[in-house]
């Protein structure tokens, strides 16, 4: 096997476990070691690592409730700089491949964390705008539910194509809200996403949800930047 | 637009031919594109081909099975291949096709005595400018031009680009290594200033590349097939040229089938050596320095607690005593390390101890380079300029570079970067002008290697060659 990432071997450790139940490895342990999990005292509504309960941004969501849909978002990894470049070379220069290096992560932390959310949610990927689509190839969040073990229900559709990762904070608060709703759904819903920076986006997807009847939207996404 | 369509005009053909391009990579609209199509002057080939085990990419050669992968396509049932071996150039997908052009071929432009470079060259340098200037007129051949550092290689072509203008030929230098291609550029242009010239390379702002002179990376001739008459590169033995088969596939494609090919180096490695004993390629030696001066051989220093104070990140002892009994104190000091992280913890523990010294003013003058490095390009203008005073550096800076007056000491000598090659190269970084042909280069080292051994061994033998011419 080589590392998905940055080409070396992988080789693995032979022990017990690995002999008689091995998991194959996408990343090499040098990249592996560079990614960070989010670990220890966290905000519960968004994810980030902090001392109290709640993260300044999330409360200063909660004094706008029209605007606050989303219950909480649970994320795996922190952004860093090894992120950007997987993230970069995956989304913007279109390696699919590198997205299976976070299936094992993405499953297991699911499985950890959603437990009782998984009987009951269905799991919606933020979709792209058809030219992005295009452009791209493939939509890296539908990937990543792909990687989840529950019903998928992909009714969500994106109308403008403007860029988030290009904008300021203030400007991303205030932009119109992109996301349409092609079929109600009565169920609750995981949203899946790369990545969770202001969460702008998550809760516009998250209020086209609530305003057609959905009971509760939660989001877990692979990075709380 | 009826006049722009022309199948007879021939910018289209200037900026097409001898490429392979993507959809996305051809600056034109839908309408002219497709009206390009429906005339047979673009023609579609498949970008991944595939044969019974294996897949082959149509730009850059690829074969490994690993160095594929599929990508999720709504229209095929198992998804689509794709490349990743040359995606930082733009995606290769099996859906999307390669275009070639198919219409008139360009004729270039026809320069008579296009060279206004106005030195001399020595004796040796002429020798060897003759042979590049013979090649050239000769269809299908090679020649490795084997000239030591500082030997004034780019000087050497002079008459052999000038002759190949005269017969309106194509001409590519290609290099390894980008730092050479911002460093060639202005050279190039300055000898011969009436002929468009572009650079091209991973972040240049030019990215056409139309023009008849064209200096390049190596990977940016994955772009091209059967474009230039003759292709020069330069430093074929660095990284990643002798490693990464891919390019020496895209550059002996991007050559015309009657095209030149010439190589230059100062370090030829095993595999040059055995063809050039073998008499399978023709090469021309230069083995003196354009000053006359012989090269500058290295001392080796041990050095017996290296590690010790490598891992505290401190300069070894014997590198504070050379440092002191330096011959001329004015020369720069130009630093080499092994790796990035020991680059940026000795150049901060080294500013205290140099200021200590005398060898510097303040922590200004002293600054760190790597690959990595963005401002790497500023910093290397700014030791050219004498405006720092030491520079410590990974081995980017082993090859293509001139400063006019330095000193060179190579810290950690033994570690498996600094190869006979990379050695070589770096001592030949110092008494590279003539005003100053002499300088110190050494080796501080807990342990001699094989390949520091034969590097001062081969430096030797140049000089020993060099002193009968």
């Amino acid at each position: 096997m080589k590392c998905l990432f940055c080409q070396s071997k992988i080789t693995s450790e032979v022990t017990w476990r690995t002999l008689f139940y091995p998991t194959p490895m996408s990343i090499c342990k040098l990249c592996n070691h560079s990614l960070t999990v989010i670990s220890g005292a966290r905000c519960s509504r968004c994810s980030r690592r902090s001392d109290v309960p709640k993260c300044i941004d999330c409360l200063q969501w909660e004094q706008f409730p029209a605007r606050d849909t989303l219950r909480y978002n649970y994320s795996i990894y922190q952004y860093n700089e090894c992120m950007q470049e997987i993230i970069t070379k995956w989304k913007y220069r279109g390696d699919y491949e590198l997205g299976y290096i976070f299936k094992n992560a993405f499953h297991t932390h699911f499985q950890k964390m959603m437990l009782t959310a998984a009987k009951t949610h269905l799991a919606i990927p933020i979709p792209l705008s058809v030219e992005r689509q295009v452009e791209r190839g493939f939509n890296q969040a539908e990937m990543l539910a792909q990687f989840l073990p529950i019903p998928k229900a992909p009714y969500l559709q994106r109308v403008t194509s403007e860029k988030q990762a290009t904008k300021t904070r203030s400007e991303r608060m205030g932009s119109a809200n992109p996301f349409q709703l092609r079929k109600p759904i009565n169920k609750p819903i995981i949203l899946v996403d790369d990545i969770y920076t202001t969460g702008t986006t998550l809760r516009h997807a998250a209020k086209v949800l609530i305003e057609h009847g959905c009971p509760e939207v939660i989001s877990f996404t692979l990075i709380r930047s | 637009m009826a006049k722009k369509t022309s199948p007879l005009d021939p910018k289209l053909a200037q900026q097409l031919e001898g490429k392979l391009l993507l959809r996305k990579e051809i600056p034109f609209e839908d309408t002219l594109f497709d009206f390009l199509l429906e005339k047979n002057m673009l023609t579609p080939i498949p970008s991944i081909v595939k044969t019974l085990f294996r897949k082959i990419c149509q730009r850059c050669g690829n074969r490994t099975n690993s160095r594929f992968a599929k990508i999720h396509d709504i229209n095929r049932k198992h998804g689509a291949w794709y490349c990743r071996n040359c995606l930082m150039m733009g995606r290769i997908i099996e859906t999307e096709p390669l275009y070639r052009w198919n219409g008139q071929p360009f004729s270039w432009q026809k320069h008579e005595a296009a060279c206004t470079w106005k030195g001399q060259l020595t004796k040796a340098q002429a020798k060897a400018s003759e042979m590049v200037r013979r090649f050239i007129l000769q269809p299908e051949s090679s020649l490795l031009v084997w000239a030591v550092c500082g030997s004034g290689k780019t000087e050497m072509l002079f008459s052999g680009i000038e002759e190949a203008l005269r017969q309106g030929m194509r001409i590519c230098i290609a290099t390894p290594r980008i730092d050479v291609v911002r460093e060639l550029l202005p050279r190039i242009q300055q000898a011969f200033s009436a002929v468009p010239i572009q650079a091209l390379y991973g972040d240049s702002a030019e990215k056409q590349g139309t023009s008849q002179i064209i200096i390049a990376s190596t990977h940016q001739l994955l772009r091209f097939e059967h474009a230039f008459d003759v292709i020069i590169i330069d430093e074929i033995d660095a990284f990643p040229y002798h490693k990464d088969a891919s390019l020496a596939f895209a550059t002996e494609r991007a050559l015309k089938p009657s095209g030149t090919m010439i190589y230059l180096t100062a370090t030829p490695r095993q595999k040059q050596r055995t063809k050039m004993l073998l008499k399978q390629l023709k090469h021309v030696f230069v083995p003196t320095r354009y000053h006359g001066y012989p090269l500058p051989v290295p001392i080796m220093c041990m050095c017996f607690a290296l590690q010790k104070n490598l891992v505290k990140g401190n300069p070894p002892r014997a590198f504070i005593q050379w440092l002191r009994l330096r011959q001329n104190q004015q020369r720069q000091l130009l630093i080499f390390l092994p790796t990035i992280a020991l680059t940026e913890k000795i150049a901060s523990n080294l500013s205290e101890l140099l200021i200590h010294e005398h060898v510097i003013k303040g922590s200004a003058e002293i600054s760190s380079v790597h690959a990595s490095d963005p401002d790497r390009e500023q910093k290397i203008s700014l030791f050219r300029e004498k405006n720092l005073f030491v520079l410590v550096t990974t081995t980017i800076l082993e090859r293509g570079v001139t400063f006019p007056a330095v000193d060179v000491a190579i810290i950690h000598a033994g570690h498996s970067v600094f190869d006979e090659a990379a050695l070589v190269q770096i001592a030949g970084r110092a008494g590279r002008s003539a005003d100053d042909p002499t300088g110190e280069v050494v080796f501080f080292h807990d342990g001699k290697t094989n390949a520091m051994s034969r590097a001062v061994r081969s430096i030797k033998k140049m000089n020993r060659i060099g002193r009968w011419l």
